[in-house]
């Protein structure tokens, strides 16, 4: 009898989890689940198997399973370090991205706070504008950009990235950080402001260390889109000691008589590892910040 | 005590009460960066249209013509023609899936934080590098998919994914419903988790059973958010570039080109940037309808939840 006590665990945790029987939320969750989740993963085990097996093994299938690996080997990822130019392109990456995201980050601070909290004339006007720039996708962007870029001498070269991606990143940033200065009581601020402090005083004392979590989101985030960004790389950038980890990848790696499925695979798995490893320190932030920036 | 017009005020103090003043020198550095790499490109863009501007010679103003050309090309109403399946499309599918997902995992079960996370993961990691795992995954010879197929004897051949037109099409618009899936599902739980359980406590006593309870409690109040969501998916779903460009570079015979792979073949390949910047042109009409349907889908959750209509 002691075992129908906890037979109900979900019971006290709200909601009607309770009414259902095991095997119908088997059925009816668990398998579903069970298909996404391997579905959306399988790509990533698939990548991680490959760039760890010889190239023998990637081509005869038939017979062992193609599922597992049985002679792992480093090859890929030693032809990957020292034979190619994929350290340079992690390190531009990294640079570009570290420092676009800095550049975002600064400019989104500073109108999220005028837009939010000064409240000057039209600033409804311009936090919808600033919306709308988000919408503007960098497809129909890249070409009078790449005229620009080449006018401003700065064509293929790290700097072309670096001031062009703070477009896609600010007008999210500020939608961002909005909504977290928009929560912060304006009673401190009013008591700061009797106490003789300057609005940039109020700005870095008060306001931003109380929209740290913000912070932390948009940062990451916006580190992630420039990492992941592609079409402006592909376009401004073209000797291959300034590219980035994507376009490297892509352009570099692929060498059209015998694909290097292996090399390949180990690219795609280290390029996706610095955004996996933030992931994983940040995942409620990153959740947070998606979210946001769709509900505000 | 100081006023406004004493004279002994100091610049920095004045400015310090003017909220316009101050207001303007805090846009200042947001403003530089987006007038200057966001708004006047956009316009540039549009004038590069009416241009017959290439790559490496200045062009001249040449009117409606790029339009004109476009019109009678056949390959250009084939892109026109893949954007809109490719995003009806995947964007119908990832609803689907998404708001599926996003139900599963709002019920409570063991290691709900950590499914959650890895859900995410396909949104997360770089588009291009999970492409080239897509593109090595639809291989010719050496799909795992085929591979596994033929060892379970559903075919005997492997599957050409990549190499026939109609195959193709399936096959992006699988691996974009694949990176999408994870957004639309987590925004979703986001807005399901702000639905009161005592709804559907309320519901059940009253008789309703699962489907009762979906179309008339989770669906209604889910709908903003719905109309935001799919708004930026199918904005992003119209203007892909990476998926195709990695997987498929528009071919074959451009049956995967979609209008912003075509716009970057013509200009950065072909060199006519004029009639590149055309195309990417001819897609904000579609790309206005879209925001102003987010607009109003804004506008209504303000409504829903008692706030004013400003």
């Amino acid at each position: 009898m002691t075992e129908t006590v906890g037979k109900h665990p979900t019971a006290d945790e709200g909601g009607m989890g309770y009414l259902e029987t095991l095997p119908r939320s088997v059925v009816v969750i668990y398998i579903p689940l069970a298909i996404f989740i391997f579905v959306l993963l399988f790509p990533f085990y698939w990548m991680t198997i490959t760039s760890f097996k010889t190239n023998e093994e990637l081509h005869a299938y038939r017979g062992l399973s193609a599922l597992w690996i049985y002679e792992p080997t480093l090859e890929n990822i030693r032809f990957l370090l020292f034979e190619t130019e994929y350290p340079r392109w992690m390190w531009n990456s990294m640079f570009i991205t570290v420092s676009s995201t800095f550049l975002s980050i600064f400019c989104a601070v500073c109108a999220a706070y005028a837009i939010e909290r000064l409240r000057y004339k039209g600033s409804r006007t311009v936090g919808m504008l600033i919306f709308l720039a988000y919408l503007v996708p960098p497809s129909i962007l890249f070409i009078p950009l790449a005229i620009m870029v080449f006018q401003l001498g700065i064509f293929d070269t790290v700097w072309a990235l670096v001031l062009t991606y703070p477009t896609i990143l600010i007008p999210f940033c500020t939608w961002l950080l909005m909504g977290y200065f928009r929560s912060i009581p304006y009673e401190l601020e009013e008591c700061a402001l009797i106490d003789g402090a300057t609005r940039l005083q109020i700005l870095t004392k008060i306001v931003l260390p109380l929209s740290v979590p913000g912070l932390i989101s948009a940062g990451i985030f916006a580190f992630t889109l420039s990492w992941n960004e592609f079409i402006y790389a592909l376009t401004f950038i073209s000797s291959a000691e300034n590219k980035t980890v994507p376009v490297g990848a892509i352009t570099e790696l692929i060498t059209f008589d015998v694909y290097n499925w292996g090399g390949l695979m180990a690219g795609a798995m280290l390029g996706s590892l610095p955004i996996a490893i933030l992931y994983s320190f940040f995942v409620e932030h990153y959740v947070s910040s998606m979210t946001g920036a769709v509900k505000e | 005590m100081a006023t406004a017009n004493d004279p002994n005020i100091g610049f920095s103090e004045r400015l310090n009460n003017n909220r316009n003043l101050l207001g303007l020198l805090f846009m200042v550095p947001a403003a530089i960066v987006l007038l200057l790499f966001l708004t006047y490109p956009l316009g540039l863009g549009v004038w590069l249209g009416l241009t017959d501007v290439k790559i490496g010679r200045p062009g001249v103003f040449i009117g409606l013509d790029n339009y004109f050309w476009l019109f009678e090309d056949k390959v250009f109403w084939l892109s026109v023609f893949n954007t809109f399946l490719y995003t009806v499309v995947a964007s119908i599918i990832k609803f689907g899936l998404g708001l599926w997902l996003a139900l599963l995992l709002n019920r409570h079960m063991p290691f709900k934080a950590f499914i959650r996370a890895i859900v995410l993961l396909p949104f997360i990691v770089p588009t291009v590098l999970s492409a080239l795992a897509f593109w090595w995954i639809y291989d010719s010879q050496d799909s795992v998919i085929s591979w596994i197929l033929i060892e379970m004897g559903v075919i005997d051949q492997t599957i050409d994914f990549l190499g026939h037109p109609n195959n193709a099409r399936a096959s992006v618009i699988a691996a974009n419903i694949w990176r999408g899936v994870p957004f639309v599902a987590i925004t979703l739980l986001a807005g399901l988790q702000t639905i009161s359980p005592t709804l559907y406590e309320a519901a059940t006593i009253d008789g309703a059973g699962e489907w009762r309870r979906f179309r008339h409690i989770t669906f209604p109040l889910l709908t903003p958010i719905i109309a935001v969501v799919m708004t930026f998916s199918v904005l992003f779903t119209f203007t892909d570039f990476q998926l195709i460009w990695v997987m498929t570079r528009g071919g074959p015979i451009n049956a995967t080109h979609l209008m912003a792979t075509l716009s970057y073949q013509r200009a950065i390949v072909g060199g006519a940037l004029g009639e590149g910047a055309a195309i990417a042109t001819a897609m904000i009409p579609f790309l206005l309808a879209a925001i102003l349907f987010s607009y109003f889908g804004l506008q209504r959750r303000k409504w829903q939840q008692g706030g004013r209509d400003d």
